[in-house]
C-alpha cells in the first residue's frame, strides 16, 4: 500500500485551507474528519476577515492571509462581502490613540483612516450619540466559514485527496490508525484545533468560549463591522469573563452579534447572563438593537496557545508531525497564510512570511 | 426582584386550562401562559364570529378566572434558566421564577411539501381553520382541503361556517382504513357523536380517500391543484387549499429544558410516566406535546399534571381516564398511518425551507442534517427549522438536533435587559 | 360579538376593520400583499398559530412581527413588504 505525502487531520476552516494548498502543489492527501467539514469553532465563527495591530507577528500573519483570500471576493458560496471594519472611539482619548494604531497597520501595509465624530454618524447613523469618532479599515471583509471550508476540501478531493470520515485513534511515527481500524502512511499535519493536546499533549491549548446572537433580516441597520476600540482589551485580557462591542452586517441584512470570552468555561450551552452582559454592551453603542429579533444564539470555543500567536510548523520534537492550531479568534482571517507557512516548510521551502515566531518549538516542555 | 409562583402552566389549551384549575383548586398561586392572543388553544381558538363552545368558556372561566391563577395572554417562554424562565409579551421581557412547570405546549400541524405549496392561498387544514376564526375572508370562496385525519372535517367546518364553499375533502387514507376507523368509533361515543355532527354538517361537500393533492396551481395565488385519487388525475378549481397531514407534538421547550423525548413516528413526544412527571424533576407535561392524543386526552392529562404539580394525590380513576383516550389517539394514528406516496410529492425544485427558500434537492445531497444546514441555510430562518425540521422528518431526512435558545426569535431588549417585575402589575382575568 | 370596528393603515391605505380580528386577517381583507420570500417569491399565512413566520410584518414600525398573533388596535401602523 503506497503511503500519503501528507495526512491532514481536521477539516476546520485551517485544515481545509491545507488540504486546498498542499493540493495545489501537487501533494497526496489524505483528509482525515470524524465531524462535519468546518463544523466545530469554524461554524461557530463571525467570520470576519480582520487585521489586529497589537501584535506584530499576529499582524504580519493577517495581512498575508488577507491579501490570499481575495482570491475567493466572488466565490458565491464564501458569502464575501467588504463592508470593511469600523472601530469605535467610545472618548477622546480613545480617539488620540487612532494615530498610532493606523501607523502599525500601514507598517504591515494594511491601509486605514481616522474619521471625526461627524463622518462616523455619516457612515453608521444608528450608533450611539457621544462617541468621539472611529477608524476604517475600509477593505476588511466577512464571509461564511464553514462554506468555504466545504469548497476548500471539496477542491482538494478533486485534485486526487482521499477523504476520511473517521477519528484518529493513534498517532505513531508512521502515520494514524483509525478508529475504524484503517492505517494511514505519511507525514502528518494536526489542524485539529482545540483538540491538538488529544493527539499532541505536549502543545497546550486553553479553550476560551464565546457566544453569538444573530438577528433576522433588518437589512441596512449597520453597514461596516463595528468594533469597540477597547475590544482588544476584552480579546486579549486575562479576566476570566469579558464582553465587548463587535456586531457585524451579514449579506443576508441579518446582524451578527458578539462577543464574550470565558476562559475555562467546560460546557456548551448557552449562558443567558453572558447574552445579557454582550447585549448590554451591545445597546451601549447601538440601541436601535433592543428592537430586533434575536433567532438564534450559539457558543464556540476558541483555542487559544500559549502566547496567543498559532502554532504552525513542525511539532517539537517529531520528525514527520506538523501543526497548524490554536488560532484563538483568528482562525477564518489567518487561515490561507497559516496553510502556506505550513505546508511551504513541509516541502522545504522558505514561507513568504518569517515563520519563527509561530514555531511550535517555542513552547518548552 | 424576580416574579415567583408555585407552578407555571405553559400553554392554555385544553391540557392547560385543566393543569391550572386542577392546581389553583389544591391552592398554588399558578401562573398559566399562553402565547395566542386569547385563551383556548388551537382547538377552542376564539372565533370572531362565533365566539368560543360552551365548554370551552367554562374551562377557561374555571382556569383563568380562579382567583389563585395568574394568566397572561400573548406571552410567550424565550428561554429557560436555572429555577425560572425568561418570558417576553408585546411590550416587554422578564423573568418568572417556578416551583414547578407544567408544559401544554400542544401541536403544530405537519405540512408537507408538494410543488406549489408556497403559492398564497395554499394554508395547512389546521392552518385554514385558525385563519378562518381570526375572520379571513372566506364567504364565497371555493375551498379545498386535503391531507389526512379528523381535523379536515372540522376544518372544513369551520371554513362552511364562514361562508366557504367547500369543494371537496380529499382524505390520503385509503376507504378501507377509514371505514375501519369509523367502524371503531362506537368506544367512544363522544368522538361518534362528533364525527356524526360534521359528516351532516358537510353533507353536501364532496369526501374522497385514497386522494392526494399533488401539485398547486396559480400565478400570484393559488387557482387550482392536481389531485390524484383512484379515479386517476383531475384539476379542481380553488381559491383556497388547505393541506394538512395531521398533528406534531410541540417538545422545544421540553428539549430545552432537558426533558427525555421518545419517538412519535418519524418526531417527537415528550416521555412521560403515570402521572405525567417528564424526566427532570419539578417538570410534567401534559396533552399534545406527549403525542398527538385529541382533546378528551388533553383535559384528563393536563388534570392529573395539575394535580401532580401541586403535589395533590392522582385519583386512580382520571389515569383510567387518560389510558381509554390515549387508545383512540392509536387507533387514530393506526388507521390514517400516512402513504409512501405522500412523501414523495416534492420534487428537486420544491422549497423545503420556506424562510430561507432553500429546495429539497440543495438539501437532498447531504446526508447529515447539521452539513445541510451550513451548506444550504435549510431551517435557520425565523421559524428555527419549525417547518422544514418537521417535514425532512417526514420524508426521512432524520431528526432535527437539539434545540437551542430563543425558543422564539426574540426581542434583542428581552434577552439584553429583561425587566425586573411583571407578573405583579399584569391585569388578571376579566370574564 | 360587537360589531365595532377599528380605524388603522395598511400599506399606507387608512381601513376600518372588524374589532377583535388579526392583524393577518386585516390584511387579507382590504386585499393587500402579504410578504416576499428571499428570492422575491408572493407569500402568505400558511399555518395560522404563529410557527411558519410567512405571515411577517412591520407594526408601527417595528419590523418581523407575525400578524397572525396579533389582534387590531386602533391607529396601529402595518406595513407588509408584497
Amino acid at each position: 500500500m503506497s503511503g500519503h505525502d501528507l495526512i491532514i487531520v481536521g477539516a476546520g476552516i485551517v485544515g481545509a485551507a491545507c488540504a486546498d494548498y498542499a493540493t495545489m502543489q501537487g501533494m497526496r492527501i489524505a483528509i482525515v474528519e470524524p465531524g462535519v467539514v468546518g463544523g466545530g469553532a469554524t461554524a461557530a465563527a463571525m467570520g470576519h476577515l480582520v487585521a489586529m495591530d497589537d501584535d506584530p507577528a499576529e499582524l504580519a500573519l493577517a495581512h498575508y492571509s488577507l491579501g490570499l483570500w481575495e482570491a475567493f471576493a466572488n466565490l458565491p458560496q464564501a458569502e464575501f462581502s467588504r463592508c470593511g471594519t469600523l472601530w469605535v472611539a467610545s472618548n477622546d482619548e480613545e480617539f488620540a490613540r487612532i494615530p498610532e494604531k493606523i501607523a502599525r497597520l500601514a507598517a504591515s501595509g494594511v491601509a486605514a483612516e481616522r474619521v471625526d465624530a461627524r463622518e462616523l454618524y455619516r457612515l453608521e447613523p444608528s450608533l450611539a450619540p457621544g462617541l468621539a469618532g472611529g477608524m476604517r479599515v475600509a477593505n476588511e471583509a466577512v464571509v461564511f466559514p464553514p462554506a468555504v471550508a466545504r469548497h476548500w476540501v471539496d477542491r482538494a478531493i478533486t485534485r486526487g485527496a482521499t477523504y476520511h470520515a473517521d477519528a484518529v485513534f493513534r498517532l505513531d511515527d508512521r502515520g494514524v490508525l483509525l478508529h475504524g481500524g484503517q492505517r494511514l502512511h505519511g507525514p502528518v499535519l494536526l489542524a485539529t484545533g482545540g483538540a491538538l493536546p488529544s493527539l499532541l499533549p505536549g502543545l497546550p491549548v486553553r479553550l476560551r468560549k464565546g457566544h453569538l446572537v444573530i438577528t433576522d433580516r433588518y437589512p441596512g441597520v449597520i453597514r461596516h463591522q463595528l468594533l469597540e476600540l477597547g475590544y482588544a482589551d476584552s480579546a486579549h485580557g486575562g479576566d476570566a469573563a469579558s464582553v465587548a462591542f463587535n456586531v457585524q452586517p451579514r449579506p443576508t441584512g441579518q446582524i451578527l452579534i458578539g462577543s464574550s470570552r470565558e476562559y475555562d468555561a467546560v460546557d456548551t450551552g448557552v449562558s443567558m447572563e453572558m447574552i445579557r452582559r454582550m447585549l448590554e454592551r451591545s445597546f451601549h453603542f447601538l440601541p436601535r438593537l433592543r428592537e430586533l429579533d434575536a433567532i438564534r444564539l450559539w457558543t464556540g470555543f476558541r483555542p487559544v496557545s500559549v502566547d496567543g500567536l498559532p502554532y504552525l510548523g513542525r511539532a517539537p520534537g517529531r520528525d514527520d508531525v506538523w501543526v497548524a492550531a490554536a488560532h484563538e479568534g483568528l482562525g477564518v482571517t489567518t487561515s490561507l497564510g497559516s496553510a502556506r507557512v505550513v505546508v511551504d516548510q513541509i516541502l522545504g521551502r522558505a514561507p513568504a512570511i518569517d515563520p519563527t515566531p509561530y514555531d511550535p518549538s517555542r513552547v518548552q516542555p | 426582584m424576580v416574579d415567583a409562583c408555585d407552578i407555571v402552566v405553559v400553554g392554555a389549551g385544553p391540557a392547560g386550562l385543566a393543569a391550572a384549575e386542577a392546581a389553583a383548586s389544591h391552592g398554588k398561586r399558578v401562573v398559566l401562559i399562553d402565547s395566542q392572543p386569547r385563551a383556548g388553544g388551537q382547538v377552542w381558538r376564539h372565533d370572531a364570529l362565533h365566539g368560543q363552545p360552551r365548554v370551552a368558556m367554562d374551562a377557561i372561566r374555571a382556569a383563568a378566572g380562579n382567583a389563585n391563577v395568574t394568566y397572561l395572554e400573548g406571552t410567550q417562554v424565550v428561554a429557560v434558566e436555572p429555577e425560572r424562565l425568561l418570558l417576553q409579551d408585546a411590550r416587554r421581557g422578564f423573568h418568572l421564577a417556578y416551583g414547578a412547570l407544567v408544559l401544554a405546549t400542544g401541536a403544530r400541524e405537519l405540512l408537507l411539501p408538494f410543488p406549489g405549496w408556497t403559492l398564497p392561498g395554499v394554508t395547512g387544514a389546521g392552518g385554514l381553520q385558525a385563519l378562518a376564526k381570526q375572520g379571513w375572508p372566506l364567504r364565497g370562496k371555493r375551498v379545498l382541503i386535503a391531507g389526512s385525519g379528523p381535523l379536515l372535517f372540522a376544518a372544513a367546518a369551520t371554513a362552511q361556517r364562514h361562508g366557504a364553499h367547500v369543494v371537496g375533502i380529499h382524505e390520503q387514507a385509503g376507504a378501507s382504513a377509514v371505514h375501519r376507523f369509523a367502524a371503531g368509533l362506537w368506544r367512544w361515543p363522544g368522538k361518534l357523536a362528533q364525527a356524526a355532527r360534521l359528516r351532516l354538517e358537510l353533507a353536501r361537500v364532496p369526501y374522497r380517500t385514497g386522494s392526494i393533492v399533488t401539485t398547486a396551481e396559480g400565478d400570484h395565488g393559488v387557482s387550482g391543484a392536481h389531485v390524484r385519487g383512484g379515479q386517476g388525475d383531475e384539476r379542481i378549481e380553488c381559491d383556497l387549499l388547505a393541506v394538512g397531514y395531521g398533528l406534531l407534538p410541540q417538545v422545544e421547550l421540553a428539549q430545552l429544558l432537558g426533558c427525555a423525548l421518545e419517538p412519535e413516528g418519524a418526531h417527537a413526544r415528550v416521555q412521560v410516566g403515570p402521572w405525567q412527571a417528564t424526566s427532570q424533576p419539578r417538570v410534567f407535561a401534559a396533552g399534545e406535546a406527549c403525542g398527538i392524543g385529541g382533546i378528551d386526552c388533553a383535559r384528563v392529562e393536563g388534570h392529573i399534571a395539575g394535580l401532580a404539580a401541586a403535589g395533590a394525590a392522582v385519583p386512580r380513576a382520571l389515569v383510567q381516564r387518560r389510558d381509554r383516550a390515549r387508545a383512540f389517539a392509536a387507533s387514530l394514528r393506526q388507521h390514517f398511518a400516512l402513504r409512501d406516496d405522500v412523501r414523495g410529492l416534492a420534487n428537486d425544485d420544491t422549497t423545503i425551507c420556506r424562510c430561507e427558500d432553500v429546495s429539497l434537492g440543495a438539501v437532498r445531497t447531504h446526508t447529515d442534517a447539521r452539513e445541510a444546514k451550513l451548506a444550504t441555510r435549510c431551517g435557520m430562518g425565523a421559524c428555527q427549522g419549525r417547518i422544514c425540521g418537521g417535514a425532512l422528518a417526514e420524508l426521512g431526512h432524520g431528526p432535527r438536533g437539539g434545540m437551542r435558545p430563543p425558543l422564539f426569535p426574540t426581542r434583542l431588549a428581552t434577552l439584553g435587559e429583561p425587566v425586573l417585575s411583571s407578573v405583579s402589575d399584569t391585569r388578571g382575568y376579566t370574564p | 360579538m360587537k360589531m365595532s370596528t377599528v380605524r388603522l393603515t395598511i400599506n399606507g391605505l387608512r381601513v376600518h376593520v372588524p374589532a377583535g380580528i388579526s392583524v393577518a386577517t386585516a390584511i387579507a381583507l382590504v386585499g393587500q400583499p402579504f410578504r416576499h420570500s428571499v428570492t422575491g417569491e408572493p407569500r402568505a399565512p400558511l399555518c395560522g398559530m404563529g410557527v411558519c413566520f410567512e405571515c411577517r410584518v412591520r407594526i408601527d414600525g417595528v419590523a418581523q412581527q407575525r400578524a397572525c398573533q396579533r389582534v387590531v388596535n386602533p391607529g396601529m401602523r402595518v406595513e407588509t413588504d408584497g
